[in-house]
């Protein structure tokens, strides 16, 4: 009989309670549009902030409300962008695969450091710490910033104290581009590595760079004068090359005293490789008997 | 008026719910990494917790004593703060989308917390009046809150603090919530009910 009882009570009181629930799902019932759940479920569903939305949820609604271009989601790349379109009935309009890339090459090796920091892992406040531990005041103190904001695993710190971007895993997003306090990274097209960079960001003077760092870009215009595509500039006392322009032809690489220009195909530069390039940029200059 | 002060005081600091009982640690270790979160769980677990005292109290007082369903307290009290919770969900959800927001992600997670169970067991064992039981559910959540708010706020400084390897991520939690825990026992034994 005692079961009987513990059997209705409880079978009365969970009744009630469905009822209850039942009825306030009816009352308290709140639209939404399906098609926000559709996108959503296309989305990589990193949260990763990128397209200026707080999570993919919200990016979804702003998509189908139209506020927001279906490409904006970068990790998800075109497949996403195609299948948000497809959903959504719109047109596609492509975008560019980007990469994020690392435009200092002072390693622990290279760059000379003015005291040891031995503070808070944070490229932030060790930069604000009497300008840096570095000599250089523009190149990578290699704390990892970009590394913990990266949603995708993508950037780690080498051995050689520089950040190596995985060029699988970066999708582009450009968040790390963001937490450099430095201003160290910038998102370029991938375009199969296509390109010649000058890996270095110091705008000081030639004799202060090679004071701090012996592989920093001293503003000497070697390369520019030697660029047959003009696809090098000056940015003040810094040289730019410009990879849409860029043939790839490499005759940059040899006449650079400290050894900064790299193809993109050398990407991630790896612990080590700093100073292959190094000596193989020297050989060739002697070759040449410059 | 007394007792209910002596309540109050009691399971803030004295007879913490997460810090001297160890009730509720999940929550406690899972969402304490940043301030905002915890200020919502906090939120949640205040309202939550006074609420299903309180139901759980009228539901003990008025129907499982008269008809001698003691046994089934447990069963009971699951299926009515799982269901409160969700009631409270969908109505939060049409009345005050804001506040859904901020307390909508919170809410299921705390639904099966052992934390409020153990304030509506408590509740019963300690045999309160409706308004000590109220009271007492208020009084718990608000130790919660606070012991979840101190630990936030010791974990975001942790983020910054250079942490031997081996002691990186729940080893350093673990240890921080362990004497989080033996600071708490200072309260201990100074007042009783």
């Amino acid at each position: 009989m005692q079961i009987a009882y513990a059997i209705i009570a409880l079978g009365l009181i969970g009744l009630l309670f469905g009822l209850l629930l039942s009825i306030a799902a009816r009352v308290f019932a709140v639209k939404t549009d399906p098609r926000v759940d559709a996108v959503k479920d296309i989305l990589p569903g990193a949260n990763c902030g990128a397209c200026g939305y707080a999570g993919c949820v919200n990016f979804a609604a702003a998509v189908v409300k139209g506020e927001v271009a279906a490409n904006a989601c970068i990790p998800g790349g075109e497949e996403t962008t195609r299948a948000i379109a497809e959903e959504l009935g719109l047109e596609v309009t492509d975008s560019e695969p980007l990469i994020a890339t690392v435009f200092c090459i002072g390693d622990n090796e290279h760059a000379a450091d003015l005291f040891i920091y031995d503070g808070v892992e944070d490229c932030e406040v060790a930069g604000r710490f009497n300008g840096g531990f570095k000599a250089c005041g523009y190149g990578c103190l290699g704390l990892g910033n970009c590394v913990r904001v990266c949603p995708f695993e993508a950037i780690e710190i080498g051995s050689h104290g520089l950040p190596i971007v995985d060029p699988d895993a970066c999708t582009g997003c450009g968040l790390c581009v963001e937490a450099c306090p430095r201003d160290l990274i910038q998102t370029l097209p991938r375009r199969s590595g296509q390109g010649h960079l000058v890996l270095c960001s110091s705008q000081d003077r030639g004799k202060t760079v090679s004071k701090a760092c012996s592989v920093g870009c001293i503003g000497c215009r070697a390369c520019v004068k030697e660029c047959p595509q003009e696809a090098i500039e000056m940015d003040d006392k810094l040289a730019v090359i410009d990879i849409d322009k860029c043939d790839d032809c490499g005759r940059c690489v040899p006449v650079c005293p400290p050894g900064t220009i790299y193809p993109r195909t050398a990407l991630p530069i790896m612990p080590g490789a700093i100073e292959q390039n190094k000596e193989k940029a020297e050989a060739v200059s002697s070759e040449k008997g410059t | 008026m007394e007792r209910l002060l002596a309540i109050i005081f009691i399971y803030i600091l004295v007879d913490n719910f997460v810090l001297q009982r160890f009730l509720g640690i999940c929550p406690f270790i899972g969402v304490s990494r940043k301030m905002e979160t915890a200020i919502g769980m906090s939120m949640a677990v205040i309202f939550v917790m006074t609420m299903a005292t309180l139901v759980t109290w009228i539901l003990n007082t008025f129907v499982l004593v008269p008809y001698e369903l003691e046994y089934l307290q447990i069963v009971t009290f699951i299926l009515v703060i799982a269901s409160l919770v969700q009631l409270v969900e969908t109505a939060l959800r049409k009345i005050s989308p804001t506040l859904y927001q901020g307390l909508g992600i919170f809410l299921p997670l705390i639904t099966t917390n052992c934390a409020i169970m153990g304030v509506a067991l408590l509740a019963v064992r300690e045999e309160f009046t409706f308004v000590e039981a109220v009271v007492f559910g208020i009084a718990a959540s608000i130790g919660f809150s606070l012991a979840l708010v101190i630990m936030a706020g010791i974990r975001e400084r942790l983020e910054m603090a250079k942490i031997p390897e081996a002691l990186q991520g729940s080893a350093i939690t673990l240890i921080t919530a362990g004497i989080l825990s033996l600071a708490f026992l200072g309260f201990s034994g100074m007042l009783t009910l």
